[in-house]
């Protein structure tokens, strides 16, 4: 492997990604999936470096999961980003930040079709007008919020209380990362390091100390690929591109897995406890599973930020173990705690549980 | 020719440009051959044999280099043609890289092709992968005389991949380069007869085999050295933890993907216009066709033509082609070089 090789790609597809004022879009289900992720992205940037991000409660789903399940049409999905947009202009913003990779993609689809069509760009301005009265200006930059955590993780790198390497032997975690499809995979441009070997999240794994995987089903899909998932009788596919990715990163011993996609981190977690059903395989070290991560819970873990505030005890591969080896210190009796002591549900099955 | 010679200019000294010098020269003309590199050649410096009877490059390189050892040639290297411009009264004046100006009664572009880049095909990973080449490095290794992996060990599978840069709307290359096929065959032949016990596959789209010969070689090479095609398009390359390469395939005869290790996979790089012949055009005005290449004023019988008068192109600057066509259509730039002069 020449490292010189991805550098050159990497410095083809560099992006904008501006240094304050975001207008936030949230994801449908990352705060279901992933409790603390959203929150603690808001609390690195707001608390962590001091940036200003503006949330209007007034936004909505951008209805990606419906469009790409083929029952929104395309001319509906632009008016929805076009009023998301109205809200954002609205606010004097002109920066969006995205959670969700789904959106990403769909925000791109949409400001790539207008500007390619610009009477599509017409006809939706006109829609949203008719629907609800107002306008929007098309935003500067749109950022999907793993790009601006990779623009600060220098500095957040320079914050760090932990590392991403093992406490004892000092050696750096073997990490994988998975990119979602519709980050980059539509149009590369968009992405950090483009689309075959996208930067984005090895730029954070690399700052924080670890080292990367590059195994051979590294661009494969999660599985999620909405029909396969969403069509009960298509989830075979899902839980299979799954598995074949957990195949192939394991002669690795990967120590955890880094997504920055809802849909990724979800199913990559969660199939794992069901391939342990069917077949009796835990993946990753000594059998102990591989936590699938959110690069904002990776980037809360390195600033200190506690575990069981981060949601990490809601994933079905609990972190523990990789805890133990960063050196992190987590209390396990108020792993299922809130803040004010009542007790929180407890999910069955959980791999190292 | 009576009264003082006329004065051709070609711009390029590549196979077309050598063969136009060499006649120009023969028939009494006065030749400026400018050439961008170092010696006249072009790609034919780096390549060993040649399709499809494998003859050494060597011998069509010497041919050339003959044909441009001449009293009545002068040769410019490392220089460029920048412009071209017809001056009524029939002057053509032609802007040198590095400033210096030449006139001309008429101008031969033979500015040639360049390879296709192939680290544009990202999901390849050329520049990544250790032991990811080109069809040109193959050639490298032929003439290094040993056929190797980047570590030095002798590969035990090696793939080859057709219409890289080829007839690919991702790469804005809907053009066939032509040679590419036929190049694959000659080359998955020379690795079988240096790495007998190695297995060789050939993965393409379709097999044009469009010259002479060229339909026995690729019969040969499947009946006689064992070399194995696959109707389907790698889709992408990665390396395994032990760094071999694994790559992805649509077997379109059997109807299914398929996923291979191999040592080494080579790229069969096409044929694209070379970037100095198209600024060359932008500079100089001379229309480009939707594959980028020269258009010349009649597909079927002013092939050679530029439009411009006194102007004329000979060989892959107008479309990729062999070396038998090259020099063919060199030969035919010459005539329509000399039937202008003779009219004037």
């Amino acid at each position: 492997m020449k490292p010189e090789g991805k550098k050159r790609i990497w410095a083809e597809y560099q992006k904008e990604i501006p240094d304050d004022h975001f207008f936030y879009v949230r994801s449908c289900i990352r705060q279901t999936f992933f409790a603390g992720s959203e929150q603690v992205f808001l609390k690195i940037l707001r608390n962590d470096l001091g940036k200003d991000v503006f949330e209007d409660p007034r936004h909505t789903t951008c209805t990606g999961i419906g469009y790409h399940g083929d029952v929104v049409p395309f001319e509906t999905i632009q008016a929805v980003v076009a009023r998301h947009f109205s809200l954002a202009t609205e606010a004097g913003y002109r920066h969006i930040a995205i959670s969700c990779v789904t959106s990403f993609g769909i925000y791109t689809e949409i400001l790539e079709t207008w500007k390619h069509f610009p009477e599509t760009l017409e006809r939706t301005r006109e829609d949203l007008y008719k629907a609800t009265g107002r306008t929007f200006e098309v935003p500067e930059t749109i950022s999907h919020t793993s790009d601006i955590i990779y623009k600060f993780r220098d500095e957040i790198a320079r914050k760090a209380k932990y590392n991403l390497a093992d406490i004892t032997t000092g050696k750096p975690l073997k990490v994988v990362e998975h990119i979602g499809c519709h980050y980059s995979k539509m149009f590369p441009k968009y992405g950090v390091g483009g689309a075959e070997f996208p930067h984005v999240l090895v730029g954070m794994v690399e700052s924080w100390g670890g080292d990367v995987i590059d195994y051979p089903e590294r661009r494969h899909c999660c599985g999620f690929g909405f029909r396969q998932y969403l069509v009960q009788a298509n989830r075979g596919y899902s839980l299979f591109a799954s598995r074949k990715k957990f195949e192939s990163m394991e002669p690795y011993q990967p120590d955890m897995i880094i997504a920055n996609c809802p849909g990724c981190t979800m199913f990559m977690d969660r199939w794992q406890y069901t391939i342990n059903e069917i077949d009796g395989i835990t993946y990753g070290v000594n059998g102990q599973g591989i936590p699938v991560l959110t690069y904002e819970e990776v980037a809360g873990l390195i600033l200190g930020y506690d575990p069981w505030e981060l949601g990490l005890q809601y994933h079905n591969v609990q972190s523990i173990p990789l805890l133990r080896r960063m050196g992190i210190k987590a209390d396990p009796a108020r792993r299922f705690l809130a803040k004010d002591g009542t007790r929180l549900p407890e999910p069955a099955n959980l791999i190292n549980g | 020719m009576k009264g003082t010679p006329k004065h051709v200019i070609v711009a390029g000294g590549g196979v077309a440009g050598m063969e136009a010098a060499g006649s120009l020269a023969e028939m009494g003309y006065r030749v400026t051959l400018v050439e961008k590199g170092e010696d006249p050649g072009g790609h034919l410096l780096q390549w060993h044999a040649l399709f499809p009877d494998r003859r050494p490059a060597d011998e069509v390189r010497s041919y050339l280099r003959k044909r441009i050892v001449h009293h009545n040639i002068s040769i410019i290297t490392r220089t460029t043609v920048e412009k071209i411009k017809y001056h009524p009264g029939g002057t053509v004046s032609v802007n040198l890289s590095g400033g210096t100006d030449e006139k001309a009664d008429a101008v031969i572009v033979a500015t040639g092709f360049q390879l296709f880049d192939a680290h544009r095909k990202e999901e390849y990973g050329y520049g990544i992968y250790d032991n990811v080449i080109t069809s040109a490095d193959l050639e490298g290794m032929f003439n290094r005389g040993r056929v190797a992996k980047a570590d030095n060990s002798v590969p035990a599978r090696i793939g080859l991949i057709h219409c890289v840069g080829s007839r690919d709307e991702k790469v804005n290359n809907n053009h066939c380069s032509k040679v590419c096929c036929v190049t694959a065959v000659k080359q998955a032949i020379e690795i079988r007869e240096m790495l007998p016990s190695c297995e060789i596959f050939c993965f393409y789209m379709d097999m044009r085999m469009y010259g002479p010969y060229y339909e026995e070689l690729y019969r040969e090479s499947q009946e006689i050295h064992n070399v194995n095609f696959i109707r389907g398009k790698v889709s992408e390359a990665s390396v395994n933890i032990n760094n071999r390469l694994v790559i992805k395939v649509e077997d379109t005869l059997a109807g299914r993907p398929l996923k291979m290790e191999l040592d080494i996979m080579v790229l069969m790089v096409g044929m694209e216009m070379e970037e100095a012949g198209a600024k060359l055009a932008e500079a100089s005005g001379f229309k480009r066709g939707i594959n980028r290449f020269l258009e010349t004023g009649d597909h079927h019988y002013g092939n050679n033509l530029s439009g411009v008068r006194g102007v004329f192109y000979a060989g892959t600057c107008t479309a990729p082609m062999n070396i038998t066509d090259t020099i063919s259509h060199a030969r035919a730039a010459v005539a329509e070089t000399v039937r202008y002069l003779d009219g004037r």
